[in-house]
């Protein structure tokens, strides 16, 4: 299609793209972590990234919102673009960037303040309402997409660290839903769950795909293959193979998919 | 063993080598025990001797005698203008009306020897407090009240079994006479041990018994006043500056090494440096709270940015990374997340930095804080000493009620710190917060 020269297994485009990564390359001082990698976001879907530890899974969705600004170190290449819209340009602020783009972390990590306190936190520091009352419906609906509102409607001034485990993942996820972004980031968001708060979450991220795009990282297969419309498979920096997940995990064209998605590696 | 391929030791082996093995764990443990326990024990032991030390030779410090006399409240002698202003209360006859009560107080019209003596017997301060008296109760003029006056450091000394009776007369600070007048008055119950007043709202004296620490007290106050708000937010602000703004390149790293450094200055060069700096180049005055804050701050900055930036960095970068993945700026992120979970953290170290502070007396020797201020300090600006100087001050002087009023300061200043200290632990106890 758009060039030609790509190395990727599979198809990296889709009609309706929401974000676009164009020949990135990432760089962690002198070493290459992201090698050429191009590939599309589409619209309204979740999309699990695969591939053996180290491959560079986090360092690829964390270009996707500008997180990699935090490390010194960390150098981008090549073109990130939300809606057409180059996120790297130098007129680009990150704030509202990461505004639009949301992230969840591998480990929770919810604010030391209270449950009310993490959803509202995201809404009050962009200015989304003008009133206590129009705050407490974002942090009630927040919570509702969550799937955690029946079970903390009555603590809201506890604090959000006294939750368990999974239920603080669904508060993370709630945290970030509540400024409205249009493309939610996550990193191995349930490694740190049991089974059952996994369901909960991977529920959860069914339900949320009709309203985001989802890019979801995870050492789970059986996860991406329940969860995701697309998988892309990394491995040691470069993005190996895209296509609809069904065809990956029952025929994959890659060796190197092959050979990870029957456990032969990795 | 039957399986040749198999190198290592049999479970039963193993078993029984992790027995011997662990005898051998326990008693290593045992002793080490025992070792740490003795350490405590030998701290502890140190600190008890050292603050019973202190609390024996200070405490007496607290008290002092008094002397109670009837005064007959003379308004036409005590206030010759009628105004009840300072001027004409000051040029009454409170000196000659003390005497004349303590002459009343032995029964005696008393000669020349007599007035002499009981002259010396009262602290020269009576006068001051008779003045004081009739301020605060106007109404009593005209008629005779009982009023407790200090009695001069000899005589207190005497009482306290310093100054021996049996030490021959030429050799002791005060006469055979002057003991016959202490005995009387001791006879008559008249002679009382109190918590001193003049220790604790009196300001420096050359007289040892009207000599107290308020002055000093506000001194202190006022410095570590100027100190810590000085200190405390250039302290925070070069640590937050450094630890989440600053690039890490070589200059920074220059500027780290040379905080730690300077940490470990010894406090009398901070002292000559304010001396050179804020009194002879931008002629401030000498002797002012102002300054020694400042030389103060300058000294307690190193501590505050090195317990700071400890603090700022055990903040979990989790959390920063929760704040900047919904978009907070990095200032919101600062001021939001990482300061409110450092602060129990910076204010230990601001406390402790101020604690030293509070004990440090060199730096405030060099820019003039050791002058003799009778005054208490009103303002910043005023000459003041402070508390440390002026045990150190007392600590020189000669008359034998001056020790015991150094060690009675000493116990105000070590209450002071643990007072500061507890008031530490409370603030990071209710401030921390758990994540
Ligand atoms: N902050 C960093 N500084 C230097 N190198 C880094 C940094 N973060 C990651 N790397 C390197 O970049 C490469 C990719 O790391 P990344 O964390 O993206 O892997 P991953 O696929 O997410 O692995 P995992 O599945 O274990 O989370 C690794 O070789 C890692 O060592
Ligand atoms: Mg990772």
């Amino acid at each position: 299609m758009e060039n030609s020269n790509i190395k990727t297994t599979g198809n990296v485009f889709v009609e309706n793209p929401r974000m676009t990564a164009r020949n990135v390359d990432v760089y962690y001082g002198d070493k290459h972590a992201i090698n050429d990698v191009t590939i599309d976001i589409g619209e309204q879907e979740v999309i699990a990234f695969i591939g053996p530890s180290g491959c560079g899974k986090s360092t690829f969705l964390r270009t996707l919102n500008r997180m990699n600004d935090t490390i010194d170190i960390c150098r981008v290449e090549g073109t990130i673009a939300l809606d057409g819209q180059d996120i790297y340009a130098p007129s680009v602020d990150v704030v509202p960037l990461r505004a639009r783009v949301g992230m969840v972390f591998q480990k929770p990590n919810p604010f030391p303040k209270s449950i009310y306190d993490n959803i509202a936190y995201g809404p009050r520091i962009h200015g989304l309402t003008k009133s206590k009352s129009e705050l407490d419906d974002i942090v009630e609906s927040a919570l509702e997409k969550a799937g955690l509102w029946n079970e903390v409607k009555d603590r809201l001034d506890q604090p959000g660290t006294g939750l368990s485990g999974g239920q603080q993942q669904r508060l993370c996820i709630a945290r970030a839903i509540a400024v409205s972004p249009e493309v939610i980031l996550m990193d191995e968001p349930c490694s740190a769950l049991d089974p059952i708060a996994t369901a909960k979450v991977e529920e959860l991220i069914e339900e949320l795909k009709s309203q985001y795009t989802i890019v979801i990282v995870t050492h789970s297969m059986q996860q991406a293959a329940r969860v995701s419309d697309r998988t892309a498979y990394f491995h040691l920096g470069d993005l190996i193979e895209v296509g609809n997940t069904e065809q990956i995990f029952t025929n994959p064209s890659h060796q190197l998919t092959q050979d990870y998605i029957t456990g032969r590696f990795g | 063993m039957t399986n040749k391929a198999f190198k290592g030791l049999s479970p039963q082996e193993a078993t029984a080598r992790v027995e011997a093995s662990l005898k051998q764990r326990r008693k290593k443990e045992k002793r080490f025990r025992l070792m740490g326990l003795s350490a405590v024990g030998l701290a502890l032991t140190f600190l008890v001797i050292l603050f019973s030390g202190i609390l024996t030779k200070g405490l007496p410090g607290m008290f002092q005698h008094y002397v109670q006399l009837d005064v007959v409240l003379d308004k036409a002698r005590l206030d010759p203008q009628g105004d009840m202003s300072d001027a004409s209360l000051f040029s009454g006859d409170a000196d000659k009306i003390i005497l004349e009560a303590s002459l009343a107080s032995i029964g005696e019209e008393g000669g020349r020897k007599t007035k002499k003596a009981l002259r010396k017997m009262v602290s020269s301060g009576g006068s001051q407090r008779l003045i004081d008296f009739v301020k605060a109760n106007p109404e009593l003029m005209g008629t005779t009240q009982t009023i407790k006056f200090a009695v001069d450091d000899d005589i207190d000394s005497f009482l306290r079994g310093f100054i021996k009776r049996e030490t021959p007369e030429k050799d002791r600070r005060i006469n055979d006479f002057t003991i016959e007048i202490v005995d009387k008055w001791q006879e008559a119950g008249l002679i009382s041990y109190e918590l001193s007043d003049y220790l604790f709202f009196g300001s420096a004296s050359r007289d040892a018994e009207m000599a107290g620490i308020k002055g000093a007290l506000f001194g202190s106050l006022l410095t570590l006043a100027i100190c810590v708000s000085i200190a405390f937010p250039l302290g925070v602000a070069a640590a937050v500056y450094l630890e989440e703004i600053a690039p890490k390149n070589r200059w920074t790293e220059i500027i780290e090494i040379n905080i730690n450094n300077l940490a470990a200055v010894p406090s009398v060069v901070f002292g000559i440096m304010g001396l050179a700096i804020f009194i002879v180049t931008f002629g401030m005055p000498r002797s002012i709270p102002l300054v020694g804050g400042i030389v103060l701050a300058l000294m307690t900055l190193p501590t505050i940015i090195i317990s700071s930036r400890a603090a700022i960095r055990a903040v979990p970068p989790s959390i920063r990374d929760a704040a900047l993945g919904i978009g907070a700026s990095k200032m919101q992120t600062i001021f939001h997340h990482v300061i409110p979970l450092a602060m129990p953290g910076m204010l230990t170290g601001t406390i402790i930095g101020m604690a030293q502070a509070l004990g440090e007396t060199a730096p405030l020797l060099m820019i003039g804080m050791v002058a003799f201020i009778v005054d208490i300090p009103g303002g910043f600006t005023d000459p003041a000493t402070v508390l440390p100087v002026q045990i150190f001050m007392w600590a020189d002087f000669a008359e034998r009620m001056f020790i015991q009023k150094t060690s009675a300061a000493i116990i105000v200043l070590l209450a002071f710190l643990i007072t500061m200290n507890a008031a530490a632990i409370m603030l990071r106890k209710k401030l921390e917060r758990r994540w």
